[in-house]
């Protein structure tokens, strides 16, 4: 049960977003300048930073949905997701993006475990100012979403389908209207 | 020297928004909403809730900053906000407040720390959902700004009384005129 009182069966961030629309808001707005605006980093490859984070933070609910999403985004390849979240480092991804994730997984333990090398590495295959300046944001932005969604207990689903059919609409439809319709007639 | 290339001499969290406004805005509005809007918990104890998390999390400019933008609202009581930092279950703060500090260092290591025993003594003490809610995402907040910051290795001054100039600015005017400002 949520730590506080929130609307009955609504899954992981969206109960408290309903609760404090005043927040949700500029973190709806964050999300979607991270994750779905036009970047030199291809959604599907920011998604997969947001889920390796989530994982990381063993946040359930974060990790299924934008890993939904991110399989959305890579044409249904659930394979690829589950393999970027058990080792970045043998997934079959770019070396960049390894790079990156691996700059995400240094700030998921803390800012100061950023190194200069690691920063290098990224440059040196590819990456630019913005695309590393994105990736630490994307990473430091999960390690609040994800203390925020499991900080206050809320309720994730255990059904697949579920994640699959709000992966695909916050793949096509983006963050800033994900709070709308949900909660309709649930009090 | 930061990580990527940033305008010289805007400290801190300033030099990331300056890099990049579009992402500037929503971190600005989140910031306004938490700890400036009128809130049934004060601006000195919502500062301090971030200048404790801040701490946790050893992030110079942070700490430096918002501890100075408390200190205003608290009169100038630096002392006070030394001793938050250096242990909220003894510093001299009402027991509301030392329960929502408590919950906020369980969200700085991580979202499952939080035990429903947290939240029962906070609303033992008077806490509200709603001031529950803004303690954890306020805590859950300062583990992104603090990452953002150090991960990026941005400057900061080592100044106290450069904080101290800024936070009454900061503590009138809020935080949604700053990439405005910067920009």
């Amino acid at each position: 049960m949520p730590h506080i009182q929130l609307a009955d069966g609504i899954p992981g961030i969206l109960g408290p977003m309903l609760f404090r629309p005043e927040t949700a808001k500029p973190l709806n707005e964050l999300a979607e300048v991270l994750l779905r605006q036009p970047s030199t980093l291809s959604p599907g490859e920011r998604e997969l930073i947001a889920t390796y984070v989530s994982s990381e933070n063993d946040c359930y609910f974060c990790q299924t949905v934008h890993g939904a999403v991110a399989a959305h985004h890579l044409g249904g390849d659930e394979e690829l997701v589950l393999k970027t979240k058990a080792n970045p480092s043998t997934a079959p991804v770019s070396p960049k993006l390894k790079a990156l994730l691996k700059i995400a997984g240094k700030v998921q333990k803390g800012g100061k475990s950023v190194l200069s090398e690691d920063i290098d590495q990224a440059r040196q295959l590819g990456a630019t100012d913005l695309e590393i300046h994105d990736t630490v944001l994307i990473a430091a932005a999960f390690c609040m979403y994800n203390r925020y969604v499991d900080g206050l207990a809320t309720w994730a689903p255990d059904d697949p389908e579920m994640y699959r059919a709000q992966g695909a609409r916050l793949a096509e439809e983006g963050y800033v209207s994900s709070t709308e319709g949900v909660g309709v007639g649930t009090h | 020297m930061a990580h990527i290339k940033l305008t010289e001499g805007l400290p801190g969290i300033r030099g990331l928004f300056a890099f990049r406004p579009e992402t500037a805005k929503p971190l600005c509005e989140l910031a306004e909403v938490l700890l400036h809007q009128p809130n049934s918990l004060s601006a000195a104890d919502r500062e301090l809730i971030a200048t404790y998390v801040s701490s946790q999390n050893d992030c110079f400019y942070c700490q430096a900053s918002h501890g100075a933008i408390a200190a205003h609202h608290l009169e100038g009581n630096e002392t006070l906000v030394a001793q938050v930092k250096e242990s909220p279950a003894v510093a001299p703060i009402s027991d509301k407040l030392k329960a929502l500090l408590a919950l906020a260092g369980k969200l700085q290591k991580g979202g499952k720390h939080a035990q429903h025993d947290d939240i029962e003594n906070a609303r033992r003490q008077g806490a509200t959902d709603l001031e529950i809610h803004d303690t954890v995402l306020i805590a859950a907040a300062f583990c992104m700004y603090n990452r953002y910051v150090d991960g990026l290795a941005t400057w900061a001054s080592q100044d106290l009384n450069s904080y101290r100039e800024r936070a009454a600015a900061v503590a009138t005017g809020g935080y949604q005129r700053i990439p405005g400002a910067i920009g």
